[in-house]
């Protein structure tokens, strides 16, 4: 497997020179190539997975001289691999359509295939040093791609809060696996999982690692780089940044947590779970807000994240109390989410991808009437946001209802704080689920119901053919994940099992039923449902054709008497949400509406303006911003000085320096 | 056999019934009233006469609108069916549990929602994003509830709940009476009754629901309507099953135990239908914004149902 | 899991529940007239708590508590506060500090802090006990809470009422508890005083007339 990864990586690597030197000619084979590769990926790490093999390692003289660059794939990168090869090679397909249709492909094309790899390095990467080489190399090419669209100027402004914030991540998870490390230097995971930290260092740990990865996850409050960064890229790198690159730091943070950080604390989990909780929550309220699909769809995998926070949380918890049958069922919720979240963010960012080639415009106000232009692209972008919502019988609503099994064992934690905030958890997560629904209704409602709002859209063509292929194949796996879960599942088991090797046990064997906790407790059948749904659905369809009336005519809609022509009468995005606004946004985001009714007889038009601000924003951000701005200029002063100067400064850092060599020795 | 044949009744229940319950509701709101009011029967004559006349499109609806229909009553028909109505351990009921059924009655909302814009009306968008507002604080209330009582019988599997609590004594807990507060509040709230919604205005600015479906005609508001009176039973049944169980059989193969379970079940569906009327008549309809605070006092009693259990409980 | 069944303590519990949902229902209600009648029934209810305790408990004394309860509060109590609201013309809509959903959840916080806070201390005694104790604190809580969060005097004044109805629901329900009788009396007469200052001083509208909120509005900065 590790020879195959190998393989790839130099596959990815020619790719991205090809896109060097090639520009905008060699489009389709760099992105077949890529393609490829990321298939070649996932049916490995599916093989992999099945064949229970044992973990691969590798050493290379690559890097800092003494430790070498160390590799190793266990079940747990095996199956983010997967995940990563799944999404990737879909998402691959639709760019062989869709590349043609950016700004400037030359812009994306070397740096597409470079994502890719180091993704895939981070996964496989075994020691300190090449991990945080790998994640760099993450951060940086999506950075570049974020870019591609640099002539908008929201999008250097989102770049540039994209970089701070992946500089603050890496910083935390550098000083985290030096606190790790200790002295000895050694920087291999082999060598950092024996380091028994205290309690204080493991917590500081702890805390380190929850920033890094978090802050590249998108969990509360780190999240605010994300919504711009992710809707500022090309629509196939979107798909790949809130699909696959918010799922790699999840990786990262289970690796760190649940493998490097020794025992874990109940604390942990109560930390984790809320921070869960809340970003759940605010990301999905900010989701149902949003006018800009892009940024309602980067939103909403805020929200997913908190999801799978809560999963992971609660594992982190039960773990902690040897409660670790309960913990594997936690942790598979959060893989298998973080596997659906990883196909339906993907298949939405697409089909916003192909909605912008059709009509130009992010805008969902702009939009409208879709469904009858764009057929196919409808149904797929319809099964993204059915699955996404968490609703039967798609995946999202698998893994939820896995979490929530996970929720209603709570009970049994014996920490009073965690058996509380374990059923406020729910209930946050419930909120969340449900507005979830509420902000993919609007998306899908105003993008694709109703009438044109403006001509591009009423004249909009379905797009290329590969595009459509790539959505409809990541739709029928959002089906087939959601009536055959076990299929995930079993990629998945031999993670949970890795990690936790006391808690094996869970029985997810039966191909009809899923029942984790065995026949005694709950159970599900996503394929029972659909098969009843359509079942009874067509059995009703037949019955009344035949028997009672099947004649249909078309006529002018009523609409109570009054209806009106102008695609303007319809509702609106701010006005869908306008109910969510009214009960939530007084107190989550300080929304102010203005209204500007002009008197009788004066003719400048009526307005009505809504504003909102970010919480989160104001009470962290700002502060901080002003603050270093004010820091760099008090430090201005150091660039005008004179020579001398200059060097009584180094001289006194020198002294200081020894100082502290003398003293600590 | 026996136990599919039972489950065709536990099909077929809902969907007969369903009308008759609506129409005792109407009947007695409308002597309350002091009118007389339509015959028992009247629901099914309306429902017969709508399934044989024509549909009336609007020109620019689409598949989904013409699909739904059928959809969500079929969705709402299987929910029904989960629920323990007369007897427990029938075949369809480990496909689903509560939270699987909160679930399946979202996406026939979604759905509904989705209908509720196609045609691009005001009315049709209004009804949607409030029907969506509802929802989404009503739902996380009905899985708050599903969480206290999941949390005594360690199963969220319906049949579960109910054959614990038959054979339990839990005795009265602060939770459970929270619990079923907060369940009723949800309830109402989601069949469009008084004081969240009104079923028989012709006020459309005050409707939520019937706003949502303005544009149906024929056989496709059939089956809405159809749908919306079986949601009620469902809700009714939901209540009668987790929080008042008596009389449901166990053993499938009792034949007594059978018709006791069934006469029971027919008293807990009039009974219900009698509280409805009396309520909807004693009280009046709330501003929609007001909704808000309701509903989230139903997730809160929710909420505080599972807190105050593990204080009750020996854990 | 054992859960006991008791019909003693059933009932008790019946009981106590019904006086915490029409703690939280207080804090809902806007309107004066109609919280007015929600403490009616919630003194009803005590007053029906402290008779079962007296019979479940043989201590005939607590019937004395019980009937104050009925008579004083749960009657005499909310048609005075009624003639005051119409004799001094009253606004009947009440203005809150706090939105009423932040209120409620604030008090669904304070709930789980009271049991937090029983746990504890009861840890010996059986959970039913517990049960009985977390009720009657919360409702103490959550009358303090009503009080911060309105602004009309009379609403603060059944704030503070219904927090007494929590000390006297936590007095009857522990057993062989000394001087509830007299903890009763003493606070209806302390209840009537209020009740009285507030209609003899004719202190309309608010209590807070002086308050900054107020000044700040005149000096335009309001909200």
């Amino acid at each position: 497997m590790l020879t195959l990864v190998a393989a790839l990586l130099a596959l990815y690597g020619a790719a991205a020179l090809l896109g060097v030197v090639g520009g905008r000619r060699v489009l389709v084979p760099v992105y077949v190539l890529s393609g490829l590769a990321a298939a070649a990926t996932a049916l490995g790490a599916a093989r992999f997975l099945a064949s229970g093999a044992a973990p691969e390692t590798a050493v290379l003289p690559l890097g800092l001289p003494w430790i070498g660059a160390h590799f190793r794939i266990d079940a747990l990168s095996a199956f983010f691999l997967f995940v990563l090869g799944t999404a990737g090679a879909l998402t691959s397909l639709f760019a062989v359509d869709y590349g043609g249709h950016d700004d400037d492909p030359g812009r994306v094309l070397p740096f597409y295939p470079a994502f890719l790899a180091g993704m895939s390095l981070v996964l496989v990467a075994d020691d300190a040093f090449s991990f945080l080489v790998s994640w760099e190399t993450m951060s940086l090419a999506s950075w570049l791609l974020v870019l591609a669209t640099h002539r908008q100027s929201e999008t250097r402004s989102a770049a540039f809060l994209y970089l701070v914030m992946a500089s603050i991540g890496v910083g935390a998870l550098l000083l985290g696996f030096g606190l790790l490390a200790g002295g000895s230097g050694d920087f291999a995971f082999a060598a950092l999982r024996g380091a028994a930290l205290g309690p204080w260092k493991s917590g500081l740990f702890f805390a380190l690692a929850v920033i890094g990865t978090g802050s590249k996850a998108g969990m509360v409050p780190l999240h605010v780089w994300l919504p711009p960064a992710h809707a500022a890229a090309p629509s196939h790198v979107s798909a790949l940044m809130s699909g696959v690159m918010t799922k790699v730091a999840i990786y990262g943070f289970i690796r760190l947590l649940f493998d490097l950080a020794g025992p874990a604390q109940w604390w942990w989990g109560a930390v984790v779970v809320a921070l869960g909780g809340i970003t759940a929550l605010l990301g999905v309220l900010y989701a149902v807000m949003q006018s800009d699909v892009k940024r309602l769809l980067a939103y909403s995998t805020v929200e997913n994240i908190g999801i799978i926070l809560i999963g992971l949380g609660l594992a982190l918890a039960f773990h902690a109390n040897h409660l670790d049958l309960l913990a594997q069922l936690a942790l598979i919720a959060a893989l298998l989410h973080a596997f659906n979240h990883a196909t339906f963010k993907s298949l939405l960012f697409l089909g916003s991808g192909a909605i912008l080639v059709a009509t130009h415009s992010r805008d969902m106000d702009k939009l409208g009437g879709l469904i009858h232009r764009l057929p196919m692209t409808a149904v797929a972008f319809l099964v993204g946001a059915v699955a996404i919502s968490g609703l039967p019988p798609f995946n999202g609503f698998v893994s939820e209802w896995l979490t929530f099994q996970a929720i209603v064992n709570g009970a049994l934690l014996p920490q009073w704080l965690l058996k509380l905030a374990v059923p406020v958890v729910g209930a946050m997560l419930a909120l969340a689920v449900a507005l979830a629904g509420v902000a993919l209704v609007k998306a899908f409602g105003i993008i694709f119901l109703g009438r044109p709002r403006n001509n591009a859209a009423a004249t909009a063509q379905e797009t290329g053919a590969l595009m459509l292929a790539a959505m409809l194949a990541l739709a029928a796996l959002c089906m087939v994940t959601g009536v055959a879960p076990q299929l995930v599942l079993a990629l998945a088991q031999p993670a949970a099992t890795l990690l936790l090797p006391h808690g094996a046990g869970l029985d997810l064997s039966s191909p009809l039923w899923l029942a984790p906790l065995g026949p005694d407790h709950s159970s599900y059948s996503g394929g029972v449902i659909l098969l009843a749904v359509t079942f009874l659905a067509a059995l009703l369809g037949l019955v009344i054709h035949r028997f009672a009336s099947d004649r249909a005519r078309r006529s002018a809609p009523w609409d109570c008497g009054f209806p009106d022509t102008r695609p303007e009468t319809q509702y609106s995005a701010a006005g869908f949400a306008q109910p969510i606004r009214r009960i939530f946004g007084a107190t989550v985001f300080a929304a102010r509406e203005r209204i500007d009714m002009p008197a009788p007889g004066d003719t400048r038009p009526a307005r009505f303006e809504i504003s909102f601000r970010d919480p989160v924003w104001e009470a962290i951000y700002a502060p901080t911003a002003r603050l270093v701005s004010l820091l760099a200029d008090r430090l201005n002063l150091l660039q005008f000085q004179t020579i001398r100067r200059y060097l009584s400064l180094m001289f006194a850092a020198l002294v200081l320096l020894l100082l502290i060599v003398a003293v600590s020795q | 056999m026996r136990s599919a044949l039972l489950e065709l009744l536990q099909l077929a229940l809902p969907v007969g019934l369903a009308p008759l319950l609506s129409g005792l509701v109407r009947k007695l709101k409308a002597r309350l009233n002091g009118r007389i009011g339509p015959g028992l029967l009247q629901p099914y004559r309306d429902l017969s006469r709508l399934l044989r006349k024509e549909v009336v499109l609007a020109p620019n609806a689409s598949w989904l609108f013409r699909t739904s229909p059928y959809l969500i009553f079929a969705a709402i028909w299987l929910a029904a069916a989960i629920v323990p109505t007369f007897a427990t351990g029938l075949l369809l009921s480990r496909t689903a549990d509560l939270i699987a059924l909160v679930a399946l009655l979202g996406t026939a909302r979604f759905a509904l929602a989705l209908a509720g814009m196609d045609v691009g009306t005001g009315f049709g968008g209004i009804g949607a994003s409030r029907e969506m507002m509802i929802a989404s604080l009503a739902e996380p209330a009905m899985l708050m509830v599903t969480f206290t009582v999941a949390l005594v019988v360690r199963s969220t599997s319906l049949q579960h709940i109910a054959e614990y609590l038959l054979t339990h004594d839990v005795g009265i807990r602060i939770s459970l009476l929270l619990g079923v507060l907060s369940l009723l509040i949800v309830a109402i709230a989601e069949n469009a009754r008084i004081p969240v919604d009104n079923p028989a205005t012709h006020l459309e600015l005050t409707m939520v629901h019937e706003a949502m479906v303005l544009e149906y005609s024929g056989r496709h508001l059939a089956l809405i309507e159809g749908a919306a009176m079986v949601k009620l039973l469902l809700y009714v049944s939901l209540v009668a099953a987790i929080f008042f169980p008596w009389g449901l059989a166990t053993d499938i193969d009792d034949a007594r135990a059978l018709a006791v379970g069934l006469g029971s079940y027919v008293l807990k569906l009039a009974l219900a239908g009698v509280a409805l009327a009396f309520l909807e008549t004693s009280i009046a309809k709330m501003r929609v914004f007001r909704l808000a605070e309701l509903l989230g006092g139903a997730l809160l009693l929710g909420l505080l149902a599972a807190i105050f259990l593990y204080v009750s409980q020996e854990l | 899991m054992p859960i006991f069944a008791n019909p003693a303590y059933d009932t008790a519990h019946l009981l106590d529940t019904f006086v915490l949902v029409l703690s939280f229902a207080l804090l809902y209600q806007r309107r004066l007239f109609a919280m007015i009648t929600l403490y009616a029934w919630q003194a009803f209810f005590l007053a029906a708590a402290a008779a079962w305790q007296a019979y479940a408990q043989d201590a005939p004394h607590l019937y004395i508590t019980a009937a104050i309860a009925l008579v004083f509060k749960a009657i005499v109590i909310p048609l005075a506060l009624h003639r005051i609201i119409i004799y001094l013309d009253i606004h009947r809509s009440i203005e809150t500090a706090l939105g009423i959903g932040p209120t409620m959840a604030v008090g669904v916080g304070l709930v789980a802090l009271s049991i937090l806070l029983v746990l504890p201390v009861t840890a010996a005694s059986g959970a039913l006990t517990r049960e009985s104790l977390a009720a009657a604190l919360s409702v103490v809580l959550l009358g303090l809470l009503m009080m911060i969060t309105r602004r009309n005097a009379v609403s603060q004044v059944v704030g503070f009422m219904s927090l007494e109805n929590g000390l006297i629901l936590a007095a009857v329900g522990v057993k062989g508890m000394p001087l509830v009788v007299e903890l009763s009396v003493a606070f209806s007469v302390m209840v009537a005083f209020i009740i009285f200052g507030v209609f003899f001083f004719h202190i309309r509208e608010r209590f807070d007339t002086l308050d900054v909120h107020d000044m700040e509005q005149f000096r335009g900065e309001g909200r």
